[in-house]
């Protein structure tokens, strides 16, 4: 086969990361060749220099034997490289003909356009109707579009960032028939995702990226999903230990709890009753914006509720702050990481300061301790691996998994007696994600009560020993989660709000 | 073509260089202003920053460099520790009239007796006054939601009304022959603000000026409370999420910074000034401002800022004295300044960048 595109020491830095490194790997003619690797390992960085988004500090790129370098993306597809984004850049208003012609830079007359996108399509086997508006197609007709836009330049090397995530299991089929079919003729295709399956079950060779480095070409057939799994994290995938708990006495009671929403655009808590016991952990499902943020400042004492709705271990705390709730050892660990949870700007020893000031001894009469306070930034940095050049690091510099991973070990450490997390592992890459599991296991284990709100489904099941809804600022009564089945869980959810909706990016 | 691309981080260099550059594009332009209208700009220029230090008449008013710079710099530190939590106090000249009013009313109430706690009360009495002044915009905020940028700019109207009328009425000198304007305190001894180490231009006010810089640097730096009002700033969810009430941190604000900004008045009513006339106010409060961005919030930036600010003061009227300047030039030389901080601020967070 005869090589397309050739990467070698490509590298790029950003302000504080290396986002890649040294990165080496060739795509064939005819090959459907896989980039894997975690959020955050490079994969976006690598494509946007072959697309000629972002110019390579080091290192050279050739295509068909010869260098390659564009300025632009308009002299990569000059070139004959083609990138479908993740996210679709097409007018709702305009139709499919219409987006194709604007993406041109030669359009050829409209009826001749229409002819050629019928053709186009007809022969990869992709129906669509050139004249029917955007507005009125589904997520993957839309991915059609851009890629026959891509088709249409007859492309050299055709790059896919995450297709497969905004599809139905069915479109996906679609979608790599397609992609068979070019590769027949000769396209190389560069397939970026995560999803392990759908590269091992249709790609021809892979690239992993860890870290902005190669870590190995493979092919993925020979190798088993979890085998990928652990090149693309660097570790043994970790199975979460659920042994050795058993739910003790009731530590935090709340009991018709009803509150207006803070803004119009907030959700109105109504008569919400639940009882969480030491050792236990209770998840919390339903798609975001139907009361999870409310709940969460109902509980770590950023809102106020009536009195004697929330008890932890019989002492009302309804009317108290959140630092006195904290002194209680009610803790809590809310959704948004920046500008919330800490302060993008910031260290990460200063923002040890917004929840362990008074928990952790570093306030002492309202004066500060920073020798403390960067002590007990750099225990939660080793005991949670943070990945952080020091507790000196503006918050805002880590990335979303180590800002999380920091961000929860703050709590854990606090030995709280009861802690809430909303979206403990929303936008982590799946090596932060289960250390963030296990500690959450571990904390239950070691006799805390806590509630994990979140919108992962298969999360709340892995770790929750009871499953509540909360739909609409109303909460299901909890149900134990062993043999919970996901139609069940439907139901719970109201039915109406399928979980998997809320994956879907419009 | 140019683009501005964000840092992971605030530069320090940057910061630190950014009011040296704003500085130097002010001269620059107030200089082209300054030959528009038809002056010499190199001479200007020197009459406003060179002269008043090193000219022939500079014994009279280098002095005047902490008389100016004390209430500039009092006022300012007050407002700096606001503006770090987003708190925008604009009514520091407001509070500043009605601090000197309130401690001139003490002292006019115990004329003539004597006794060494007349000075202390008219320093509470001022500093209670501008904090009540600063208190309005604060409630209003917090009960009604009003702003309390138009609020407290707003209420330095109402303030120099209310000098106008106490000038010409409650507190008018029954000795004044039908002028206008309070006693001279500095003709009251319990009750003056003097030079306390003569040439210096050294009072009361500088003293207290270097205690609020000391203090508002540890506020700031050390104590849980600046923590939490460098929180409030930066991201005020997460300051609710540690616990700070935000209505409070905003009536703590704009108290200590009304509070100073009185102060600051009394010491000017009771010393340089030394009497409360219908022209009270000067404009230290609007100044301020000015002295708190150009020091970036910051004590050692607020003490020097203050002192280039006191400087084309001095300097603004001796050009006015030595060249005929229009009074208004320095005003528009000092807002020039502003513009330019704010505008060269971008270059600590951005990074420009050619594109191609």
């Amino acid at each position: 086969m005869t090589e397309v595109f050739r990467a070698i020491g490509l590298g790029k830095s950003y302000p504080g990361v290396r986002a890649n490194d040294d990165v080496s790997f060739a795509v064939s003619a005819g090959e459907i060749h896989a980039l894997l690797g975690e959020n955050g390992a490079g994969k976006s960085t690598l494509v946007k220099m072959i697309y000629g988004l972002v110019r390579p500090d080091d290192g050279q790129m050739q295509l068909s034997g010869a260098e390659y370098l564009p300025a632009d993306p308009r002299a990569a597809r000059a070139a004959g490289v083609a990138m479908v984004f993740q996210h679709f850049s097409l007018f709702d208003a305009l139709t499919v003909a219409e987006n194709i012609a604007l993406g041109m830079e030669n359009p050829p007359p409209r009826r001749e356009l229409s002819r050629r996108i019928a053709q186009t399509s007809s022969d990869y086997g992709l129906p669509l109707n050139p004249n029917r508006r955007v507005a009125t197609l589904s997520a993957g007709e839309r991915q059609r579009v851009e890629i026959l836009r891509c088709l249409l330049q007859s492309p050299r090397l055709l790059i896919m960032d995450e297709p497969t995530s905004v599809l139905t299991p069915q479109e996906a089929e679609i979608l790599f028939a397609t992609l068979r079919k070019l590769a027949g003729t000769g396209t190389a295709i560069l397939y970026i995702s995560h999803k392990l399956e759908e590269i091992r079950s249709h790609c021809d060779s892979a690239t992993i990226l860890r870290h902005g480095k190669v870590v190995n070409t493979v092919t993925p057939r020979d190798h088993s999903a979890r085998a990928l799994a652990a090149m693309m994290v660097g570790a043994e995938m970790r199975t979460v230990d659920r042994s050795n708990r058993q739910a003790g006495a009731p530590v935090l009671e709340v009991s018709h709890l009803s509150l207006d929403a803070p803004t119009a655009e907030g959700t109105r808590l109504q008569d919400i009753s639940l009882e969480l016991r030491a050792g236990e952990i209770l998840g919390v499902g339903g798609v975001a914006g139907n009361g999870q943020e409310e709940l969460l400042s109902a509980l770590s004492g950023e809102a106020l509720s009536p009195a004697g709705t929330v008890l932890l271990e019989g002492q009302d705390l309804s009317r108290k702050g959140p630092e006195t709730r904290r002194q209680a050892g009610l803790l809590a660990a809310p959704e948004d990481r920046l500008g919330h949870a800490a302060v993008p700007e910031f260290s990460l020893t200063e923002n040890t300061l917004l929840t362990g000031a008074n928990r952790q001894g570093l306030v002492r009469r309202g004066l500060i301790d920073p020798g403390a306070a960067r002590r007990f930034a750099e225990a939660v940095i080793t005991a949670f691996d943070v990945r952080t050049p020091g507790p000196g690091t503006a918050a805002g510099a880590l990335s979303g998994g180590n800002l999380q991973k920091f961000v929860i070990g703050r709590e854990v450490l606090g030995k709280p007696r009861v802690l809430v997390v909303n979206q403990p592992t929303w936008g982590v890459d799946a090596g932060a994600a289960a250390a963030i599991r296990q500690s959450l296991l571990d904390l239950a284990r070691g006799g805390a009560g806590v509630i994990v709100i979140s919108q992962d489904l298969d999360e709340l099941l892995e770790l929750s020993d009871r499953f509540a809804a909360l739909n609409d600022g109303r909460l299901s009564p909890p149900r134990a989660t062993e043999g919970l089945t996901i139609e069940e869980i439907g139901l719970m959810l109201g039915g109406a709000h399928g979980m998997e909706v809320a994956h879907v990016e419009a | 073509m140019l683009r501005l691309e964000p840092r992971a981080s605030a530069s320090l260099g940057w910061q630190i260089a950014t009011p040296v550059l704003a500085v130097l594009a002010t001269m620059i332009a107030g200089g082209i202003l300054f030959a528009a209208l038809g002056f010499d700009p190199l001479a200007a220029i020197r009459t406003i920053f060179w002269d008043p230090l090193f000219g022939t008449a500079a014994g009279y008013s280098r002095p005047q460099l902490l008389v100016k710079a004390g209430p500039l710099i009092l006022i300012a530190c007050g407002l700096a520790l606001g503006f770090r939590a987003g708190i925008w106090n604009i009514g520091a000249e407001g509070q500043y009239i009605i601090g000197g009013i309130c401690g001139a009313a003490v002292a006019l109430a115990t004329y003539p007796n004597e006794g060494i706690w007349i000075f202390p009360a008219m320093i509470a009495a001022g500093a209670l006054g501008g904090m009540a002044w600063g208190l309005i915009p604060a409630l209003l905020r917090n009960w009604f939601g009003a702003s309390e940028i138009l609020v407290s700019l707003m209420l330095v109207y109402v303030a120099q009304r209310i000098t106008a009328w106490m000038s010409f009425g409650p507190l008018k000198n029954p000795e004044g022959f039908g002028f206008p304007g309070s006693r001279n305190l500095q003709q009251y001894e319990p009750a003056s603000n003097p030079e306390l180490i003569a040439g210096t231009g050294l009072h009361w006010g500088v003293v207290a000026a270097g205690v609020a810089l000391i203090a508002t640097w540890f506020i700031v730096s050390r104590h849980i409370l600046g923590f939490h009002i460098r929180t409030a700033g930066a991201a005020p969810r997460a300051a609710r999420f540690a616990g700070v009430k935000p209505s409070w941190l905003v009536a703590l604000c704009l108290g200590f910074s009304g509070a100073l900004a009185g102060m600051a008045g009394l010491f000017e009513a009771a010393g340089p000034g030394g009497q409360i006339t219908e022209n009270f106010g000067s404009g230290y409060g609007f100044t301020a401002i000015i002295v708190a961005f150009l020091g970036r919030l910051h004590p050692v930036g607020i003490l020097l800022g203050g002192l280039l600010l006191a400087l084309t003061y001095i300097g603004g009227e001796l050009a006015q004295l030595t060249m005929q300047m229009p009074a208004a030039s320095v005003q528009v030389f000092q807002g020039m300044l502003l513009f330019f901080i704010l505008g060269f601020d971008i270059l600590t967070r951005f990074r420009i960048r050619r594109v191609r």
